[in-house]
């Protein structure tokens, strides 16, 4: 590859293969996403998505293929290596303790503490507060609540402040609006907008395709555990995504995915 | 809304008064927390019920001797605290406080090469409380074992352990005044008078301190109201307290150490690193974990504590006696403290509770245990209405939890 044509992404996969016995989850896929963007990740079950997400944090690191993060070379060990260079997953399953209230839950296992490991709650709770502002997530009443008495939208959006509070770069959400109802899944895909905007790099995985279309600037679809293409959302159907995932377009620009223009 | 801080506007509208403290209950209420509302009101009603039936109930001696009896029980019943929140059991515990005693008793005994100071002997018991603590954590939190086996396991082999200690003599009397000391010492009235002006004192410094950080961070200072009620009634208990047990001998030494320890280790789950990682641990362990916090240190670390303040409890009885004996760690010990824990409000479920639930169910149970004997009663009636409050507090814990899950949308 020589000089990107635009901005270098801020983290990228080129032909990483990940396989588990004989079965191989992965087969040299190439990967992108920019800041600023939102990149859906699509594609039928077993498709690889979440083996993907799970290489990439270095919950099982890939067998062979490169991971670029601002154009260098990086190797990522475990989910510690993946949170200093600022990538956060945001799991299905939220990864919130029912039983604490929104500032701790933003904190667990990071708490502000002095060396004495007593607790600095002003500073976490004022530090909540904001971020919650910051995204303007304004239907939370009291930081001090419990996750407990929480709306499903509601918990998906702590989930969601808590993986940009710690200068993080590219946020990575598996399935966000996944047993949501209709008003709550608008509101988490508003926030998810808002990531963008404020120059995040996400990567959304999601099986709806509207809400992908709603929010997605690009459309990455795995089938099968290669990369079938990427799509700009601009130019390109609900339909064709769908023919993609489903079926495969083997003349798509297989080996150069990812590269931007190429794909139009 | 021009507030200065910008935090105050994500935050609930402050609302005053009695409205406001009810408000607050509820909506812990919804979170599934019945608090210790419930068990202060049953503390109350028993308190009243046995002043009208019996007239010793209600006077300086027996309120000493309440508090010497429960204080063994309610330094045990931390520990389960401790290992409820994490959402397992430790059966062992009256064993280990068995072997507390015993080894409190051996290392302080006369002709022997380790006859050490009392102090060095209690230290020694409580060690071994934790490495036993430790041993048991292993076997749940890396190999993976149900904590309910590992410390049943436990319960059969420290007791065979205090067969063995102990031999063929059965006992070893306590000549150490520091140890028997720790049940059977009480402080003169001043002395009295001054650790409640001290604990007041901290009371109003704590309070006014944490509001002051708090408003200086722009953050909500909580309903103040509520704050300077709760300082007063706790400082108007200890004074009550205190001025109780002027009456009789004073002060217990054992009383003291209950509250300092209910204090110590309060602070530790609310206002350190550690507990919050075990409030974490008991609500969604895959949570933590991903989170990044060290599930096993902590689960370890649990277990260490439940081993060490069983132990001290057991320090605790073989004081009161004087000598340990083969009874020791025996009996309704284990089921006491676990009793205590729960009646106190702590959920069997993980994840919620408080350290001073220990204190609360403590007193619970063991005044109706004293209130029934100074009524005549045996001990099939005691046993029963222990049974019945226990499972009253469950129940309730159950129920809540229930509600809570109903509501979680």
């Amino acid at each position: 590859m020589t000089a990107p044509m635009t901005d270098t992404p801020t983290l990228e996969l080129r032909r990483a293969s990940k396989s588990f016995g004989s079965v191989q989850a992965l087969a040299d896929v190439d990967f992108e996403v920019r800041d600023g963007e939102v990149m859906a990740l699509v594609g039928d079950n077993g498709a690889g998505k979440s083996t993907l997400i799970k290489s990439v944090v270095g919950i099982h690191p890939f067998d062979s293929g490169e991971v670029l993060f601002d154009g260098k070379r990086v190797h990522i060990h475990g989910p510690k290596d993946a949170a200093r260079l600022g990538i956060e997953v945001v799991y299905q399953d939220l990864a919130l303790c029912d039983n604490l209230d929104v500032v701790q839950n933003m904190y667990l296992g990071r708490e502000a503490h002095d060396v004495l490991h007593r607790l600095k709650e002003p500073v976490m709770e004022q530090k909540t507060a904001e971020t919650l502002k910051t995204l303007s997530v304004t239907t939370i009443s009291s930081v001090r609540q419990t996750v407990a008495t929480l709306s499903g939208g509601q918990r998906q959006s702590v989930a969601v402040a808590r993986s940009v509070m710690w200068n993080s770069r590219v946020v990575i959400l598996d399935e966000p609006t996944a047993a949501l109802g209709v008003v709550q899944t608008h509101q988490v895909l508003e926030l998810v907008k808002r990531l963008a905007e404020q120059g995040l790099a996400v990567v959304i995985i999601s099986h709806n395709l509207n809400d992908v279309f709603e929010v997605a600037d690009r459309i990455t679809v795995l089938r099968l555990g290669r990369n079938v293409g990427v799509y700009e959302r601009a130019k390109t159907t609900q339909q064709e995504i769908v023919g993609a995932i489903t079926a495969g377009v083997p003349t798509k620009v297989a080996g150069i995915a990812g590269t931007g223009e190429d794909v139009a | 809304m021009s507030s200065p801080a910008p935090a105050a506007e994500t935050t609930a509208e402050p609302r005053e008064g009695a409205v406001a403290i009810a408000g607050a209950y509820f909506e812990r209420l919804k979170a599934g927390d019945v608090g210790s509302l419930p068990v202060i009101v049953a503390l109350v009603a028993m308190t009243i019920f046995f002043t009208a039936k019996s007239t010793i109930f209600f006077t300086a001696i027996n309120f000493d001797n309440l508090m010497v009896q429960m204080a063994g029980t309610a330094v045990m019943a931390i520990g389960v605290v401790f290992v409820l929140l994490l959402g397992e059991i430790d059966l062992s515990i009256g064993s280990v406080s068995g072997v507390g005693g015993v080894v409190v008793a051996e290392m302080q005994q006369a002709g022997t090469g380790h006859n050490f100071g009392g102090v060095t002997a209690i230290i020694l018991a409580i060690v071994v409380g934790a490495l036993i603590g430790a041993l048991q954590g292993t076997f749940v939190a890396i190999v993976g074992v149900p904590s309910f086996v590992v410390t049943l396991a436990g319960l059969l082999a420290f007791e065979g352990v205090i067969l063995k200690a102990l031999g063929i003599q059965g006992v070893i009397g306590i000549q150490s005044n520091t140890v028997n000391n720790v049940a059977n010492y009480f402080l003169s009235d001043r002395w009295g008078w001054g650790i409640a002006a001290a604990v007041a004192a901290a009371l109003v410094a704590t309070a006014a301190g944490s509001y002051i950080t708090r408003r200086r961070a722009g953050v909500s200072t909580g309903n103040l109201t509520l704050t300077v009620l709760r300082v007063v009634a706790l400082s108007v208990v200890v004074f009550g307290v205190v001025a109780i047990c002027n009456h009789s001998r004073g002060v217990p030494f054992a009383g003291i150490l209950v509250v300092g320890l209910i204090v110590f280790w309060t602070y530790v789950a609310r206002r350190t690193t550690f507990g919050r990682h075990v409030y974490a641990v008991g609500g969604n362990p895959e949570a933590a974990r991903r989170a990044g916090i060290n599930v096993v240190r902590i689960r370890i670390l649990v277990f260490m504590i439940s081993g060490a303040m069983a132990a001290l409890g057991g320090v605790v009885f073989a004081a009161r006696l004087s000598s340990v004996d083969l009874t020791a760690g025996s009996g309704t010990i284990l089921l006491d403290a676990i009793s205590a824990a729960v009646i106190g409000g702590t959920s069997l479920f993980g994840g919620r509770g408080f350290v001073r639930s220990a204190l609360l169910g403590a007193l619970v149970i063991k005044t109706i245990e004293n209130g029934l004997d100074l009524l005549g009663q045996t001990d099939w009636v005691k046993d029963v209405t222990t049974g019945v409050i226990l499972l009253a507090a469950v129940t309730l814990d159950t129920v809540s939890r229930r509600r809570l899950q109903a509501s979680g949308r």
